[in-house]
Parts: C-alpha cells; structure tokens; sequence
C-alpha cells in the first residue's frame, strides 16, 4: 500500500535533517551505544590511529620486548557513589580488572586517579577507598601509583575516579572482538541486567525497593578458569554499558559474523525482570559490572561451562547461543514462542516510557 | 513471574494460533490501537505466528508519537525560560521539535529531569519554591487520571511555582475519524486495554455499533492479544459486530469511576491538533477554567505559537495504519532512532521505532528478496 505522493515527496527530500544535535556533547555520547560508537570512530580513532587502538577491544595489546601487554583504562561517574553491592571506589576496581581480564591478561597493576569536589565527604571518601584496597587485594592487583585532584564545589560530582591498568597477555592466548567464527558458541557467565537495575532503584526519585544486589566483581577467576579449559577462546567481553545485546552486536560487526541467540536460555533474574516490565526496559540492554561474554570454540563448551560452574561465582553460567553466517552484524534472537526480532546496539540511553 | 509468564506461554499461545487459523474464514484485516500492542507484537514476534491471511496495522496509540510539532516546540521555548524546571517522562526527551529536542536544551543548560509521575514534579515544586516547575502531561485517557491528581494537589497546596503544559488527547475520536474515512480498510479493533481501564468501554460500544465492526478491549501480553485477535476473527467469520472485552481481569465495563470523576474535575473535552493527523474536534483535554492559572501556555505565554508539521515524515500515514513503517522511503535511511525525522521513530510506542528496533526492515528485505 503505497499512498499517492509519498514517492514524488522522496523524490524531493535531498536536504539532511536541519537539527545540528552533534554540535555539543550529549549524555547519549557516553551511553554506550550507537553515538558513543560514533563519536569513537568519527573523532577519536582517526586522532589517536595507532594499530593497537584500532583493535577496539577492552583494552589495548601490544609487544613489549617480546612479551604481550595489556592497558586499558576506564573513568567512573556513577550516581549514587554507594549502591547495593558497591560503590564507586569496587566498581572502578573490579572495571579495569575485568577490561584486562577480557584481553586474556592476567593484571599486574593499577593506577587510580581521583577527581574530588570540594565538600565532598571525608568519611565517604575513607569508605570507597577502603572499598578499592578490598577489591584490589581480593583481585591480587595492586594499585601502584595515583593522582588527586580537587575541584570548586559545585563543579564537580562528589567524586570521579579512573583506573587504569596493564596486564600480560597469557601464553597461547589470542582473543579479540573481531574472532567469532561461524559454528562458535557464545556463553554468558551469570545472570544479566543486575548491576544496571540495582543503581536505578538506588537513585532518588524511583520509588520501587529491591533486595538486588549489583554485580560488580573481579571475573578474574571465572576467566582463568574459562581459559584454562578453552585455551582457543576466541573472544571475551563484558557487557557493561549498552548491555548484552549491545556488546554482542559490537562482536558481531567486529567480526563479520551473525549470531543467532535463544532468548529462554539467557539467565535474567525475576528481579530484574520485573522492574524491566515496570519500567519498559529490555534487560538485555541493563549493564552488568560482573559478568561476561565468552565466545568459544563449539566442541569446547560443554567443557568450559563445567570448569566455570565448579567456581562459586560461575553457577549460573549458561550457553545463550551460536555464531553463525547468517548477515554480518546481524545479531537474532530466538524468542521462546519460536519467533525472532533483531537486537541492534543500544541507541542513546533506556528512557522510561509514559505509560 | 506470577501475572507474566502465564500470559506468554508457548503451549497455550500455540493453542490460541491453530484456533485463529480455524476461525478465520478470509482475509482480514485487524487494527491494534495502543502503540504498546505494537511493540509486544514485534517484540514477540505475533505478526510472524499469525496466518498471512490476517494483517495487523497499527493504530495512532503512541501518545509521544501524537503529540504534535508546535507542542514540542512549546515545550522547548518553557524549557529554555528562566528558572524553569521542565519535567517530563522520560521517552518525550528525545522526540525532535524544530529546533532540537529537550534532549539536546539540557545540553544546551536547560533544567530538564525526567520523573516517574506527575506527582514527583508538584514535590519538587513544593521542594524548590523558586523554580518555576512545568510538568509536561502527555497522554491519553490513561494518564489523564495521575496529571489531574497532579493538577488538584498544586492548585490545593497553592504552589504557585508549578504549572502544566497540558496535551492530552483521547482515543474514541480519533477512531471515529480512522473508521469514518471512505477508503477505510478496518475490519476489527483491538481497543486499547489500558486506555478502557479508566474510561470503560462505552464508547467502543458506540464505534463498534457506528461503523458496524468488532472491537475487542485487548491487553497488551502475547496471549492477550492474540486471544482479542482471535475474539475478532471468530466476531467476523459470523458476521457479528459488538464489543468485547478480552482484558477483563484489568478493564470494568465502566471503567474507573473515581478517576473519571477526578479528570473530569480538572480538565475540559477540547479540539486538538494530532501530529499528522490535523485537528480533530473534541479529541483531547484542556484545563477547565478552575485551573487555567495551571495551564503553562498561558503562564509562558506560548500558546500563539503555530507550527506547521514538516511534510517529510509520513507519520500521519503510519500513525493511520495507512502506511507501513518499512514502507516509508526514508525508514532506516535518513530516519533513525539516532536522527528521527518524526516521533514515531523514538518513542517508546512508536511503530516505526518498533519495526527499527525489532530488525522488521531486514525481515522485510529478505522477504522483497524470496
């Protein structure tokens, strides 16, 4: 049904959208999705252009003197400072940890810089960093040089703190976004959406209460042990902003591949869930701080999911999908009714809708 | 979950098909009204499960998507006044005005939050004496209940900092004018659940008698919909026309009495102009005249401000069910979510941002291609 005009009308639009919206730095250019990925490759890859930065993955690797390194780095605004089952201070630990830890490193430093607003509360200061030399102890990384900085009240937000930090890449391992090969099989290591749910209902203004806990944790140990029983690993992300569906969709055009994933089999929390169906959002979008994304060989799965659910942390490891040669990028999921829509990377921030 | 997973039962969903197949004596053609429904149809999938002998299209329900052009703009000329606080709920945000989005005027320094409920937007006038608080109250008959509750408690408090830029619309007129038209392609309704929740189904009852159609009160889960579509078809295959009410564990025949009283308290029956449909006579609400120190417009002094809707986004097409999503020549090419040229395209019950999100163009073009 084609009504009359609409063809003519095409005909005659050649001018672009009139709306300048990129003239200034908008919230969505740090959401993690769509614009974020635009502002990246639009500005800061042809600035930077390096081989190593090119590689887009968590962190960069390199050769140093015959040795593989990782470095990466990661700043950390998150409002509120403290949410259930962190705060700022663990969360920008266990950030860089993990980012290394998705190179196949194993990290061997850190740094940790501050950004403090005048006023800020000492005693909320002590217990974030109290948090980060917990987290850094538990990660076995220690933090080894700093930098403080102190703003005008007003000027700031309490706090930022960045991290970086670098890492050796292990022995035999190569791992990247662009690895997945058709046939593949992608696993997530835990239940998805905790952390981004939890930081919501902490935040004022959102009037629902939830016993969740965010996610935030060192994966060190999940990824060890992952590595160990698939040493051909061939990609590891963790799906922090824009979510699982956003970190697959990443892979997926890094990779020249389709991937194919059963909506029954990827683990979300009944909490989650429902404050998601509250609050019109799709869990697969909700960041996590703790999980990831592993995509192995198929004849190794079976095996790694054995090794990570041994681990406390890794029970709830699960097969969610495949990489196939279906349309590059494309990224399709199976819905338990037996249908399929499309995930596409996360455009802008999850708003609340009206009704 | 309990109230979730039953309503999304493959079994019982399967169950729902096959009789949909049974009842359906030809081609159909079924329109879903509330922009929910379109998103849990694509979401889920339902337009793939069904027989293609039945066709849904989808209806004007996105509220954000209704809202017309010279709306936005007003809200975007409050925004940027002194000391305002511009409230509103979080998908308008990003729906394109001509000059940008509220989005973009809180880049640009504007006070813009978003809230949860009107309520939060009094609290925070009540909180913050001198910010001059504007809650944008856009909707249908849904919200209309919250907004006038909003509207009661400020003007009771006597907050003489908060006030509404009211552009509440209303469901039966716009179907009226959808079913009246000569070259209407409609066989049946599915009402929009939410919206009868409140208002009850009385005025369905006089569209289904009008225009001699079925209309199911249809709620918004995989198996709510499709037991409306096929409460419709079956209505069809025996020539029957009537309401139905398919969403009754939510929606009364009579609606919502105490929160209909609580509207009609506050706001008046009032023209309205629809984003691509064009004013329609008495198809939304304004203030009554006991509250019109409540009415932003008049505060700001914006309701002079006259826009005319850019002819080349066919929303008023798509928002008919005239035209699908994937239809359009600019879907996915110059109108994304990331550069929308019109609401459907961002709003949270768009249809295009439903066929965009859901990957419907790729589906479309592998179909063009077999």
């Amino acid at each position: 049904m084609k009504p009359d005009g609409l063809e003519s009308m095409a005909a005659g639009l050649a001018c672009p959208l009139p709306i300048e919206e990129d003239s200034i730095v908008q919230l969505a250019h740090g959401g993690g999705g769509r614009k974020t990925a635009h502002l990246v490759d639009s500005l800061f890859l042809p600035a930077f252009a390096s081989p190593a930065l090119d590689q887009l993955g968590d962190g960069a690797v390199f050769d140093v003197g015959g040795q593989r390194l990782a470095f990466s780095t990661d700043s950390f605004v998150v409002q509120p400072v403290f949410f259930p089952g962190g705060n700022i201070g663990s969360l920008a630990v266990h950030g860089t940890v993990n980012d290394l830890a998705m190179c196949g490193a194993e990290p061997l430093a850190l740094s940790a810089g501050f950004v403090l607003e005048e006023g800020f509360s000492m005693d909320d200061l002590r217990r974030i960093v109290a948090a980060m030399a917990a987290a850094s102890a538990e990660a076995g990384v220690p933090i080894v040089t700093g930098d403080t900085k102190v703003v005008n009240r007003g000027r700031g937000d309490g706090i930022y703190v960045n991290t970086s930090g670098i890492g050796r890449v292990r022995d035999g391992i190569q791992v990247g976004p662009d690895r997945a090969r058709p046939g593949d099989a992608v696993l997530v290591s835990g239940p998805v959406g905790d952390h981004g749910i939890a930081v919501m209902a902490a935040r004022s203004g959102l009037e629902f209460h939830t016993t969740l806990l965010s996610d935030s944790a060192c994966v060190l140990p999940l990824v060890r042990a992952l590595l160990d029983a698939a040493p051909a690993t061939r990609t590891l992300r963790d799906p922090t902003r824009g979510g699982l569906a956003t970190a697959l969709c990443e892979i997926a055009i890094s990779s020249g591949v389709g991937v194919s994933l059963d909506e029954d089999a990827i683990p979300v929390r009944r909490e989650v869930r429902a404050a998601c169906e509250l609050l019109g959002f799709d869990p697969l979008y909700v960041a996590c701080e703790g999980r990831f994304l592993a995509v192995v060989p198929a004849a190794d799965c079976e095996q790694v999911l054995a090794a990570l659910r041994a681990l406390p942390d890794g029970d709830a490891a699960r097969r969610i999908g495949e990489i196939t040669d279906g349309t590059p990028g494309r990224v399709v999921l199976r819905t338990g009714l037996g249908s399929h829509r499309r995930l596409e990377r996360l455009s802008g921030e999850q708003l609340p809708r009206i009704c | 979950m309990r109230h979730l997973d039953e309503y999304r039962d493959p079994v019982a969903i399967r169950s729902v098909l096959d009789r949909i197949d049974g009842a359906l004596a030809g081609p159909a053609t079924l329109m879903e009204v509330c922009g929910g429904q379109t998103h849990a149809i694509l979401k889920f999938g339902l337009d793939q499960l069904l027989p293609e002998r039945l066709r849904l299209i989808h209806g004007p329900g996105c509220p954000v998507c209704v809202t017309p052009l010279e709306q936005i703009d007003r809200a975007l000329a409050i925004a940027a006044a002194p000391d305002v606080t511009f409230c509103s709920f979080g998908d308008m945000l990003r729906v394109p005005g001509s000059t940008g989005d509220l989005l973009l005027a809180k880049a640009r320094g504007a006070d813009v939050r978003i809230v949860y409920s009107p309520m939060d937007a009094v609290a925070i006038a009540r909180r913050e004496p001198d910010r001059r608080v504007v809650f944008f109250a856009v909707g249908f008959e849904t919200t209309a209940p919250a907004n006038a509750m909003a509207a009661l408690t400020a003007a009771r408090e006597g907050l003489g900092n908060f006030s509404m830029l009211v552009s509440h619309v209303l469901v039966p007129p716009a179907l009226k004018a959808l079913l009246g038209a000569e070259d209407c392609q409609i066989d049946g309704l599915l009402a929009p659940g939410h919206v009868c929740v409140v208002t009850g189904q009385r005025d369905y009852e006089d569209l289904s008698a009008r225009f001699h159609i079925p209309i199911v009160v249809t709620g918004f889960e995989p198996l709510d919909l499709l037991s409306g579509v096929l409460a419709a078809v079956t209505q069809l295959a025996r020539g029957e026309a009537g309401v139905e009410n398919q969403y009754a564990r939510v929606a009364l025949p009579d609606g919502n009495a105490a929160a209909m009283r609580t509207v009609r308290e506050v706001f008046d029956v009032c023209d309205r102009k629809w984003r691509g449909l064009g004013e329609i006579p008495a198809s939304g609400f304004g203030f009554a005249p006991a509250f019109a120190h409540l009415d932003a417009e008049r505060v700001f002094g914006v309701s002079e401000l006259r826009v005319e809707e850019p002819d080349d986004c066919p929303s008023g097409l798509v928002l008919q069910g005239r035209l699908l999503p994937t239809a359009c020549p600019h879907f996915g090419k110059r109108c994304t979510p990331d550069h929308p040229l019109g609401a459907p395209m961002v709003s949270v019950e768009g249809a295009c941002a439903a066929y965009f999100h859901y990957g419907r163009e790729a589906v479309a073009a592998e179909e063009a291609c077999a």
